[in-house]
Formats: structure tokens, C-alpha cells, sequence
């Protein structure tokens, strides 16, 4: 060794330096989430495929979750943290219920949202979170946030990976943006169709994300939240969803205020 | 906590595990920094496959922990039963599994001994599942990750169905019917996608693979990844849960073809 005393630098023994090499704990899992608010309903929306890179890891990860019989949370993102935020959102929601014998209401589940988000600030939960429900007035109502937190109510939000794809089309379809009404005739007010309106961009927008993204597809999840009296003629009749298009509604999870959740699967192209 | 190597030591430490660079890596903090948990996986399996069947589930592994390229340990079992009903195939950092082989297996002996007592219930395939994704997700939140993936197959004796889903180090979980870890994710899903669906379809009502089907189409996946895979081996296992329990095969390989290799001229010396 006598002879290496002062060993050249490419002598340097690589096993001993730290080696930079850093553990990445996020990933991304792909697909799309959107919702639209109406009058008197809210329609929240995703796609099941879980993907990473090039590979489909299964058709069917759920993605749009019932939290009380006014709220319906749709996360998107990295799947590990969306399953575990949407975990302890529940967890918190059922602690709410024994602390104040009622569920938490649509603005405060939003306003608790952004706190949980925000408490990631410094290691986030990669998840892009759209809250829709029925609001204390009745009104349908769409929140959606970013991942440390950043929250607002909007009349509708696309997010994942074919925002791209579908907020633009939201913009012009429920925002009326680049629209005029004719001269004379009444203004364009956002947040007013009709609930089958409402269902074809859904369904629209979800297949035409799947023809051009490869991220999107396999089947599709729509929970529509109705505000309580509300007529369902419009969603249950047979002729107004699509063919292969199955509806159920889910029974109510607390005491049940007279609001009601319906599930709509429908079917998206597999390549 | 593992002996520092002084300048111009050799490469072989005190217990010639050669090289085993890891023993120098966890150092004191002021050495080269903070420390951190980061490892990064050093003896490795490769691929696990899975498959549901009509009567519950197979799940395939071959026998390599490998040392980087080098096939260092060829019989090494990567199946590991979780009590009557459960048994789970690891990919990934073979201590960071044996390790989990022994928590697993102490949980489960407290397990065992409850139910000895009153009348406790014993751990289904789904509540083992849920552990692991916790365990899995609570590491790689502290940064200091289970370097595995696992897949978990399983009989639901309530339900009276199968159980097969994944978990790895990211804490990402997933179920479907057919599953494949690493190499096997791109080379085997898609031959297990395709033999699943042509009997189930696509929408999986249809009837299931049967048991010798889908022996058949595990066994052409590993031979197809014993072809590929530079990281594996033709030697594997396949295990199989049903309602009355698992089993594990004995080692077997897969008749291999190379005679198209005779007349293949590449890189490298040529003798002919």
C-alpha cells in the first residue's frame, strides 16, 4: 500500500464516499377527476384506471369517495397518499360526528381539507383534491384544492392528468367562455344546466380524455349528490344515460337529511 | 454501529462479507452529513406473479436473490405462508424480507395464541394486507422505505372468494386478478391478462382459469422472464390458495428451447 500513500483521485475508493443516490417517495398513478356543480346538485366524477409510467396496474382503483350524505371527495395524484388523506379525512369526519351528534357540513369538510393539506405543507400529500356536494342553502357546490392546501369554490374543476384535456372544454361548455348569447337574449349564467346536460360533458369529457390520453380510461365512476325533494326523473330514467350505463343509489350513511347519492358506471374504452 | 473501515483496509471486512459496501453507510452524522435512513436494495429478487383461479389463487416466484448481476443465492424461497389462508411472494431487498418474515411470523404467533384463549378470530388475507400497506406507507413516509414489492394472495373464508393484491414500497396498493411485480409487470401481465380474459372476458364474469390452466400459464411466464429477465433464474415455485389452505411446490424449471441459438452470430469473438 506504500506504493498508493497518496493515491491518485481515481484510486479513491468509491465505497466509502456517501453515494448520492436519494429515496423518491412519491410516484404518480395518472387518470382524471372532475366536478360540476348545478343548481340544486352537484356531479363528481373520475376515471378507475391506476397506472405508473407505460404500465397499467389495475383497471378498476377507486378514486371519488362518499363522505357523508352531502359530500363526495375525488382525489388524484400519487394513489398511496390519496387513499391515506381520504382515510383520515373519514377518520376525522366520524370524530366531528361523536364530538357534535351531526356530520360536518359541506364548507367546514372544505375548510378542514386545506388544514389537513396545509399541515403537509413541508412533505405534501401529492394529491389534487375536488370536494363537490350540496351546501348548507342547498345549492350544489364544487370546491377544489391544491396539493398544500389552496382551496376555492368554483361552479366546476377538472384535475389529473387530463386537466389539460378537460378544463378547457369546462370552460367553454359551463363557463360559456368565447360564447355570446344572441342579441336580446338573456345572459349566460354558469352553474345552471340541467342535470342530463350536466351527465354528457361528464360522460364527453371522459372519452375524449381517453382517446388522447393514455392515462385515461377502463371505466368510469359518476356520483351525482342531489339536494333534498329534488325530483330523480331525470337521472333514473333509463333512456337519458347511455347504453351500457348502470345507475344505483347508495343508501344514505348517517340519519339521512333527505339529500341523495347516486353512483353512475359507465364504461371507457381499454387501450 | 457497524465497524468503520479505516484507510487502506481491505475490501473484505471482519466477516468476509465481501464487499458489502452497506456496513460503511451508516455513519456517524457528523462523518458526511446527516444521515440518512435511504438504503438502497442490495441482495434482490426479481418478478412475482400472481393469478386468480376458480377455486382461489396461484402466486409464482423463482428461487435468485441476486447481488446485483451476480446470481449469488439460487435457492432461496420467496414464498412465505401467513397462516392457513394467506401467503405472500416478495420481490425486492431480501433482508428487508426476511425481516418482515419475522415480524409477520411473531404477529402471527400472537395471533395464534389469543385464539387459543377466547374465541379470536384469525387474521384474514384482507387484514394482513391492510397491516402491510400501513407498515409500507408509514416507512416511506419516515423515509426510511421496506425496499420490497408484495404481492399477497389469499382465501377469504367469510366472503368464500380469493384474495390477490399488491403492495410495495411506496405504500401503493392495488388488487386485480392478475398481478405481476418489476420485469414481470411488463413481460408476464400482459400473457396473464390475455389467458385471464379469455375465459372470464373483460369484465371477469365469465368462468375462471382452472387450476391446471392456470399452472400452465404461470409456468410460460417465468419461462418467458427466465428468458429475458437478465435477474432471474429457471428454477421457481408456485404456490397455491384455496379454501382448504395453501402449498407451496417444490423447486421446478421450465423446458427451455436454444437451439435457434446455434446459428446466431452477434458481438464478441467469432470461432467460426
Amino acid at each position: 500500500m506504500a506504493l498508493y500513500s497518496n493515491a491518485p483521485a481515481s484510486y479513491a475508493d468509491h465505497t466509502s464516499a456517501p453515494i448520492e443516490h436519494r429515496f423518491n417517495p412519491y410516484s404518480d398513478n395518472g387518470g382524471s377527476i372532475l366536478a360540476i356543480a348545478g343548481k340544486d346538485f352537484s356531479v363528481i366524477a373520475g376515471d378507475t384506471r391506476q397506472s405508473e409510467g407505460y404500465n397499467i396496474q389495475t383497471r378498476y382503483a377507486r378514486k371519488v369517495w362518499q363522505l357523508t350524505d352531502k359530500a363526495v371527495l375525488a382525489t388524484n395524484g400519487f394513489a398511496a397518499d390519496g387513499n391515506n388523506f381520504v382515510k383520515r379525512v373519514k377518520q376525522r369526519l366520524e370524530w366531528y360526528e361523536h364530538a357534535h351528534h351531526k356530520p360536518m357540513g359541506l364548507k367546514s369538510i372544505a375548510r378542514m381539507i386545506q388544514t389537513m393539506l396545509y399541515a403537509k405543507r413541508f412533505f405534501p400529500y401529492y394529491v389534487y383534491n375536488i370536494l363537490g356536494g350540496i351546501e348548507e342553502d342547498g345549492s350544489g357546490a364544487v370546491y377544489s384544492f391544491d396539493p398544500v392546501g389552496s382551496y376555492e369554490r368554483e361552479a366546476c374543476r377538472a384535475a389529473g392528468a387530463a386537466q389539460s384535456l378537460i378544463q378547457p372544454f369546462l370552460d367553454n361548455q359551463i363557463y360559456f367562455k368565447n360564447q355570446t348569447p344572441e342579441t336580446g337574449s338573456e345572459p349566460f349564467i354558469p352553474g345552471n344546466l340541467p342535470l342530463s346536460t350536466v351527465l354528457s360533458l361528464v360522460v364527453d369529457s371522459f372519452t375524449s380524455a381517453t382517446e388522447r390520453h393514455i392515462e385515461v380510461g377502463d371505466g368510469m365512476e359518476i356520483y351525482v349528490v342531489m339536494n333534498k325533494g329534488r325530483t330523480t326523473d331525470d337521472l333514473l330514467d333509463k333512456k337519458k344515460l347511455g347504453p351500457g350505463m348502470e345507475v344505483e343509489e347508495l343508501g344514505a350513511l348517517g340519519e339521512g337529511g333527505g339529500e341523495r347519492t347516486f353512483l353512475v358506471r359507465a364504461a371507457l374504452k381499454r387501450d | 454501529m457497524w465497524k468503520q473501515r479505516s484507510p487502506g483496509q481491505s475490501s473484505f471486512n471482519d466477516y468476509n462479507t465481501f464487499p458489502l459496501p452497506q456496513t460503511q453507510r451508516v455513519q456517524p452524522s457528523y462523518a458526511h452529513g446527516p444521515t440518512f435512513h435511504t438504503q438502497q436494495p442490495l441482495v434482490t429478487g426479481t418478478s412475482v406473479l400472481g393469478i386468480k383461479f376458480d377455486k382461489g389463487v396461484m402466486i409464482a416466484a423463482d428461487n435468485l436473490a441476486s447481488y446485483g448481476s451476480l446470481a449469488r443465492f439460487r435457492d432461496i424461497q420467496r414464498l412465505h405462508p401467513l397462516g392457513q389462508h394467506t401467503l405472500i411472494g416478495v420481490a425486492g431487498d431480501m433482508s428487508d424480507y426476511q425481516w418482515l418474515q419475522k415480524e409477520l411470523d411473531a404477529l402471527l404467533r400472537e395471533e395464534d395464541a389469543l385464539a387459543l384463549t377466547d374465541s379470536h378470530p384469525s387474521l384474514s388475507p384482507k387484514n394482513i394486507y391492510q397491516l402491510l400497506s400501513n407498515l409500507f406507507y408509514a416507512r416511506r413516509s419516515k423515509m426510511n422505505p421496506v425496499w420490497n414489492a408484495v404481492l399477497v394472495g389469499g382465501w377469504d373464508k367469510v366472503k368464500a372468494e380469493s384474495f390477490l393484491a399488491y403492495v410495495d414500497l411506496l405504500g401503493t396498493t392495488y388488487t386485480a386478478p392478475t398481478l405481476a411485480t418489476g420485469f414481470g409487470a411488463h413481460l408476464a401481465q400482459p400473457l396473464l391478462r390475455e389467458a385471464y380474459e379469455a375465459k372470464a372476458g373483460i369484465d371477469g364474469t365469465g368462468p375462471l382459469l382452472t387450476q391446471e390452466e392456470a399452472e400452465k400459464v404461470l409456468e410460460d411466464c417465468m419461462k418467458v422472464l427466465f428468458y429475458r429477465d437478465a435477474r432471474s433464474i429457471n428454477k421457481f415455485q408456485i404456490a397455491t390458495i384455496t379454501a382448504e389452505g395453501s402449498t407451496i411446490s417444490d423447486s421446478k424449471s421450465a423446458d427451455t428451447y436454444w437451439a435457434f441459438a446455434e446459428g446466431l452470430r452477434g458481438y464478441g469473438a467469432q470461432t467460426q
